[in-house]
């Protein structure tokens, strides 16, 4: 593989951190690939909602994938390998880290939110799945490009250390990974259709409804009960749903327009019309979600006394629900030739 | 959604920073477009900080009047619950809660108190104190 050298390395505005970082460490090293290429080859759409597992007392809400699934399933579907360490003891992780940058590497890591200095503070929750590219050090700074930021970041070596090595659900571990071997030649004709078209399966035939579909269904029947519930933690309930589809870093609408984008580009390079079509589904999909955004914060927004309408709110999932399987059963019937 | 409906709503939250959106322009074709913030996320995001700030003022109160050891009050106010000091310190909950009791705190070993510091981001000094004001501050316009 070419060694492309630090001193080159540009960074980049994205929606989303991983898949942010893996765009531009394939297009650092010569392999030029968007951020939703990166998003829709690995097949990180997804939708979940596993009421059993809390997370700082919420239930756990997803529209992706979990955390590491994009690096590990671009590798798969392309042949792209990566190098991953983990480490059990800080000191160590922070002495492999130095020696990499030494050598010119760019290198992936994972890290928490909540201790990462440059964040803003509204935005420092207990997330421990972000990530990011450490591209140098200088004296006792990190240069940092973080792909949901505009520009490039510092961060101090010791706060860095402390947020790569928090412990807990989705502990990072110190997580450093860089590519060791990227294909020349990438067989999009025969790639593209497969990870549609598993993605779209997924979507639609899992055998339990905490993920899929049948998982959208399930939240609007959770939602259409919380009339029985605590008001207060009824409308905590919504704005936590509201900020795993925004505020997340999703590129809008929980990655439904990423995975549109996605759809337009595959249609383009595979030069297929009915892709297009698929994305412009796609596209209509994430909007009624925008629009289920909005009615779930003026549900908040109700004062004391006033009613909450949520058996709307049940219906507009419904209606989700019903788009997003319309677009994976249009997405299955696609002919590639 | 298209580039000329991507909010621009300056949001508190995102504090002079701005993500990328994916929209559709004139043609239909996708790209990033930077935006400045949506309201509805905004107050979303509102929301949990002010019932992050709900429970660390309720935690300094109890703090205040000695019901509870001051580590109640620093865990609420780094905005965890006891699940993720559990998960951070690897302490069991019910040893956690038996340390929200004064006396029972004050007799901590120091290795204990290490281990709640270090999760905590402080040093074992601050974690005996109870500061004046709540941290979790959220200025109203």
């Amino acid at each position: 593989m070419n060694k492309t050298p630090q001193s080159i390395f540009q960074h980049s505005h994205f929606a989303h951190c991983e898949s942010g970082v893996m765009s531009l460490m394939m297009s650092h090293h010569g392999l030029p690939l968007s951020e939703a290429m990166v998003f829709g080859l690995s097949g990180a759409l997804i939708f979940a909602y596993i009421p059993f597992v809390k997370l700082g007392g919420m239930p756990l809400i997803a529209y992706r994938t979990r955390p590491k699934s994009i690096i590990k399933g671009l590798q798969k579907n392309l042949g792209i390998k990566m190098k991953m360490h983990t480490f059990s003891n800080p000191a160590k992780g922070s002495q492999v880290l130095d020696k990499l940058l030494e050598q010119g590497k760019i290198i992936g890591a994972q890290s928490s939110v909540f201790w990462l200095p440059y964040f803003p503070p509204e935005m420092r929750f207990h997330f421990n799945g972000h990530n990011l590219i450490i591209y140098g050090r200088e004296k006792d700074e990190y240069l940092i490009s973080d792909p949901v930021f505009e520009t490039e970041q510092r961060c101090p070596v010791r706060d860095l250390e402390r947020a790569r090595f928090v412990k807990g659900m989705m502990a990072p571990k110190g997580l450093l990974y860089y590519p060791v071997y990227i294909p020349e030649d990438i067989d999009y004709q025969s790639i593209l259709p497969r990870v549609i078209k598993k993605n779209a399966r997924t979507m639609l035939k899992t055998p339990v409804p905490i993920a899929g579909v049948r998982a959208i269904r399930a939240l609007g029947k959770s939602i259409g009960q919380l009339e029985k519930k605590d008001r207060r933690w009824a409308k905590l309930f919504l704005g936590h749903i509201v900020r795993m589809q925004e505020e997340i870093g999703t590129g809008g609408a929980g990655f439904r327009f990423i995975y549109a984008s996605f759809l337009q580009e595959a249609g383009s390079i595979l030069n297929n019309r009915e892709l297009d079509i698929a994305s412009d589904q796609m596209t209509a999909v994430g909007d009624q979600w925008r629009e289920f955004a909005l009615l779930a914060v003026k549900a908040i927004r109700k004062k004391k006394g006033e009613k909450i309408n949520f058996p709307a709110l049940q219906e507009k999932l419904y209606s989700v629900a019903r788009a997003e399987e319309e677009t994976y059963r249009k997405l299955l019937q696609i002919h590639f030739s | 959604m298209e580039q000329n409906k991507v909010p621009q709503d300056n949001i508190r939250t995102y504090n002079n920073n701005k993500k990328a959106m994916y929209a559709t322009d004139g043609t239909g074709k996708y790209a990033l477009v930077s935006s400045s913030g949506w309201k509805v996320e905004e107050e979303a995001t509102m929301q949990a900080i002010l019932e992050l700030k709900r429970l660390a003022e309720k935690a300094h109160e109890e703090v205040r009047k000695e019901e509870k050891s001051p580590l109640y009050y620093h865990m609420y106010a780094n905005r965890m619950d006891l699940q993720l000091l559990s998960e951070s310190t690897g302490l069991f909950k019910w040893r956690i809660k038996r340390h929200f009791r004064p006396s029972v705190f004050l007799k901590l070993s120091s290795r204990l108190l290490v281990r709640y510091a270090h999760a905590l981001g402080m040093t074992t000094e601050e974690l005996h104190e109870l500061p004046a004001e709540n941290k979790i501050d959220v200025h109203n316009e």
